[in-house]
């Protein structure tokens, strides 16, 4: 066996391991072993993460180049890994409200970490789709996992099958890219690409960023995300919002620079078409909701909009600008979901409305300042670093000459800010609604604080930001 | 002679079939789950006629993985209407709209 293919491969066999050693945990022990599993869970993400200043992190093909180990792949495992602990972490005290948490939940997160890990890491169609599968199967069982809320079946249900039929459509292009060129892998791809393209890879690549459309939840497949959202429970929709995002992003990147670079006419109208959809109807579809997890829904769908105005670049310097984009996106959302899962009346059961928020700066002051923040660096008002992310992704795209997509993305992030200015219009200026429970978990204040210290302050880490984000863009060839 | 564009034709048309059953059934949740069957064997069809007129493994070790994960994405797919069914009592598709928006 390929030793150095193996060590490569090291976070994905950490998470592995630990995933099917919990499971047993779990199954074992039952239910009263959440918490233990929960923790063990966690330390397996660092660990995992760790594993990344390794080989694990920048070792180059590995398993004759189903797999890669590189900056990019690294970025956004960071990401992940993050993401998948924050879940963990927040997700005992609101199944508490409820039913206290099941033992499989670290688990399930575990297993969709690990299919995450491999979409980032793909450089062959066969392992995008494992990784894909991975991700999607154990999502479609976190979407459902209170039972007995109707809501969280049918939300099970609608991802169950939209999902599929995204793979389908997905595994569709890439049957008819492996006929057309005569390869899986990303390099055999570009190759044969490389001399025009053939209608037959045409209708592959369509095809294949219509299933990863579907999966970043861009219009117009962007349909199953607000039902899910909101049906989901909210730890789960914080993950949802953030990890598989950066995951699928990460592949529809590497597929479309690695596999396709050759075509980037071909898919570059797509990408700006696709973008300009999600940011206009992700806007003006959240201003008449009422219901905040639907509101962060069509918000996500504006976001990967914008992260898609710098893929739609097609050069380093665009996904340079996704990968900063998607990093800082992944915190804001992160800090408005936790801000979300402190909205407890005073039985501590969650609430969801909107109106609910009226009047929280005088009883909540730290939490409405908080979501204050996250909604003015959602909004990308400056000097927040959501400002900072927009920035990016617009001046990559007036470098590469998308002077008028970024005309219209700027135009159309005014709309955008209408409805978070509209939170926080409601946390400040209105009458007060009954008030919420007290924070009551220092750990979600905690990661609150430092959600908001990194969006506020983050002009400190933008060195670092740019460094490893320039570095994940040149690691794609 | 029954040549590659034969297979591909018959690929397309279940692959359409299996997208329309999604979108036009109004019925039945189950005809659904079998749909999305179609969509993955329509593409099994496609990798392995490919794999056959290219003479390369490659397409038919991929039809297998697609089976492989059409058995674990079937199994939860079901699980899941099972827990729909308990909570709702009804797996018409018409009724699957507690959120809309």
């Amino acid at each position: 066996m390929d030793t150095a293919s193996l060590l490569m491969t090291a976070p994905e066999l950490i998470l592995t391991g630990a995933g099917l050693i919990l499971m047993l945990i779990a199954a074992y022990a039952g239910d009263g072993s959440a918490r233990l599993v929960s923790v063990l869970a966690v330390a397996a993400l660092a660990v995992a993460g760790v594993s990344l200043t390794g080989i694990a992190g920048h070792g180059g093909d590995a398993f004759d180049g189903l797999y890669v180990a590189d900056a990019f792949a690294t970025f956004g495992k960071v990401l992940i890994y993050v993401s998948a602990a924050v879940a963990i972490i927040i997700a005992p005290r609101f199944f508490a409200a409820g039913r206290a948490i099941r033992a499989e939940y670290p688990v399930l997160i575990l297993f969709a970490t690990v299919g995450m890990g491999l979409m980032v890491s793909a450089r062959d169609m066969l392992t995008v789709y494992i990784g894909l599968e991975l991700n999607s199967l154990a999502a479609y069982v976190l979407a459902s996992f209170m039972r007995q809320d109707s809501r969280s079946a049918e939300a099970g249900l609608k991802y169950f099958v939209l999902g599929a039929l995204a793979s389908g459509i997905l595994l569709y292009g890439m049957s008819l890219l492996y006929g057309f060129t005569g390869s899986t892998s990303f390099a055999g791809i570009a190759t044969a690409m490389g001399d025009g393209l053939s209608k037959g890879e045409l209708f592959g690549l369509v095809f294949v960023l219509t299933g990863l459309a579907f999966k970043i939840s861009a219009v117009p497949f962007h349909m199953w995300t607000p039902d899910v959202y909101e049906g989901a429970p909210t730890p789960v929709t914080a993950f949802f919002a953030s990890a598989p995002k950066v995951a699928a992003m990460g592949v529809t990147v590497r597929i479309a620079m690695e596999a396709m670079g050759s075509a980037l006419h071909s898919w570059q109208q797509i990408v700006i078409f696709v973008a300009l959809a999600s940011i206009i109807f992700g806007a003006v579809a959240a201003i008449g909701q009422t219901n905040i997890k639907r509101l962060l829904a069509y918000s996500s769908i504006n976001n990967v909009g914008f992260a898609l105005i710098g893929l739609a670049a097609g050069t380093a310097e665009g996904v340079a600008s996704v990968m900063s984009y998607l990093a800082i996106y992944v915190v804001m959302t992160i800090g408005s979901f936790l801000c979300v899962l402190q909205m407890r009346d005073v039985n501590g059961q969650p609430v969801e409305e909107i109106a609910s928020l009226s009047g929280l700066s005088q009883s909540r002051k730290g939490l409405a300042a908080a979501m204050a923040i996250f909604m003015f660096s959602l909004a990308g008002i400056p000097p927040l670093m959501g400002f900072w992310a927009k920035f990016l992704v617009f001046d990559a795209a007036v470098a590469a000459g998308l002077t008028g997509l970024a005309a219209f993305g700027i135009a159309a992030s005014v709309i955008g800010a209408f409805y978070y200015l509209k939170i926080i219009k409601t946390m400040y200026f209105d009458a007060p609604a009954d008030a919420y429970a007290p924070a009551g978990s220092r750990i979600e204040s905690a990661l609150i604080a430092v959600c908001a210290v990194i969006i506020v302050i983050g002009y400190l880490l933008n060195p670092l930001l740019d460094t490893a984000s320039a570095a994940a863009a040149a690691a794609l060839q | 002679m029954i040549g590659l564009q034969h297979y591909l034709v018959v690929s397309a048309i279940l692959f359409v079939l299996g997208v329309l059953g999604i979108f036009i059934n109004r019925k039945n949740i189950i005809v659904i789950l079998m749909s999305i069957e179609l969509i993955l064997l329509a593409v099994n069809i496609n990798l392995v006629a490919f794999s056959a007129f290219l003479g390369d493994l490659v397409g038919q070790i991929f039809s297998m993985f697609v089976l492989t994960v059409a058995a674990g994405e079937a199994a939860i797919g079901l699980a899941i209407l099972v827990i729909y069914f308990r909570s709702r009592g009804t797996i018409a598709v018409d009724d699957v709209n507690r959120m809309k928006g």
